[in-house]
């Protein structure tokens, strides 16, 4: 296997990782906040408006770690610094 | 496939260059610009008004609301700039109905101006409301040894409001494009419904992030 090929292999296996375990974490803890705040909204209905808001908020903050890896994964697959190098200097050649 | 719309370059001339983000950026200015003085062209103060006269009425009283929900005192204060972001968000998101657009919030560059647009604003309302002392005593609560924590914070939540808006907006256009590959008729229309959700929680949450970074800044209880 040449370099271009080991690269090319490693980046979309790493992004599919990426993926996969950057998911994991963010899923479950907005699991967890969802399941909070419907409890909440089941005792206090009165608070509605102010449990909606913040859990919004608190979902956007846990989901932006999604997002994260989606955008690491999005560069490693579509904008792979490494691999462009290793273009342009097979090109360059 | 391109990541963003900032690779699309139209003109250039030298090194300066027009790309897509920027021109669509010009166009929603012009349309969110030239509409807001149609409308408040002629404003009546009567029982009957013109129904886009209402729903500023509501755009706005509805911003001012929030803010004050937030906390600060004086929502009238900030109702500029928190409501600036959030149209501009809303706005650009909202136009993704429109076939052939790509939303300018969907490329880093945007994302990253609007971003050092609150890190710039914060300090100055922080300071405007507390005094310089006051202000810069706030980087030493609780304790001295916070000072680190303190400036890696603001400067990470300034990254983490760009990234989050960016790929947002990216992610909606990536899955829409994958998508019309793998099926093309019906299932992209629901994709782009939510993706329209996406993108007003999207600018809500931007909005309000801003307005809960100002309260952090100008909280009275640190004087």
């Amino acid at each position: 296997m040449d370099n271009t090929t080991l690269i090319g292999a490693a980046s979309i296996i790493t992004a599919g990782i990426t993926m996969g375990a950057g998911v994991f974490g963010p899923a479950m803890g907005q699991g967890r906040a969802v399941s909070t705040a419907l409890s909440a909204l089941a005792q206090q209905p009165d608070a509605a408006p102010t449990i909606t808001r913040t859990l919004f908020v608190g979902l956007a903050m846990i989901e932006s770690m999604a997002i994260y890896c989606f955008v690491v994964a999005m560069i490693l697959l579509f904008a792979n610094p490494f691999w462009n190098h290793m273009i342009a200097a097979a090109t360059g050649k | 496939m391109r990541l963003s719309s900032d690779q699309l370059i139209l003109w250039q001339h030298g090194f300066i260059k027009l790309n897509a983000t920027i021109l669509t950026t010009w166009a929603l200015m012009l349309v969110m610009a030239v509409g807001a003085k149609l409308i408040t062209r002629r404003l009546a103060t009567g029982t009957i008004l013109c129904r886009w006269q209402c729903a500023l009425e509501i755009l706005v009283a509805g911003i001012v609301r929030q803010i004050a929900e937030v906390g600060l005192q004086s929502p009238r204060q900030y109702v500029s700039f928190v409501g600036t972001l959030f149209l501009f968000v809303a706005v650009a998101n909202l136009f993704t109905i429109v076939p052939g657009y790509e939303p300018p919030t969907g490329s880093l560059s945007t994302t990253a101006a609007l971003a050092l647009c609150v890190f710039v604003a914060v300090p100055i309302f922080g300071v405007g409301e507390l005094g310089w002392r006051n202000y810069l005593k706030s980087y030493l609560q609780p304790t001295a040894i916070m000072l680190p924590f303190n400036i890696i914070s603001e400067l990470s939540r300034t990254l983490a409001l760009a990234v989050r808006l960016f790929g947002n907006m990216m992610s909606g256009t990536m899955i829409l494009g994958i998508l019309l590959a793998i099926t093309p008729f019906i299932f992209p229309i629901a994709m782009s419904a939510i993706g329209l959700l996406t993108g007003m929680v999207q600018a809500y949450i931007f909005a309000i992030l801003a307005t809960v970074y100002i309260a952090a800044a100008t909280d009275s209880r640190k004087k």
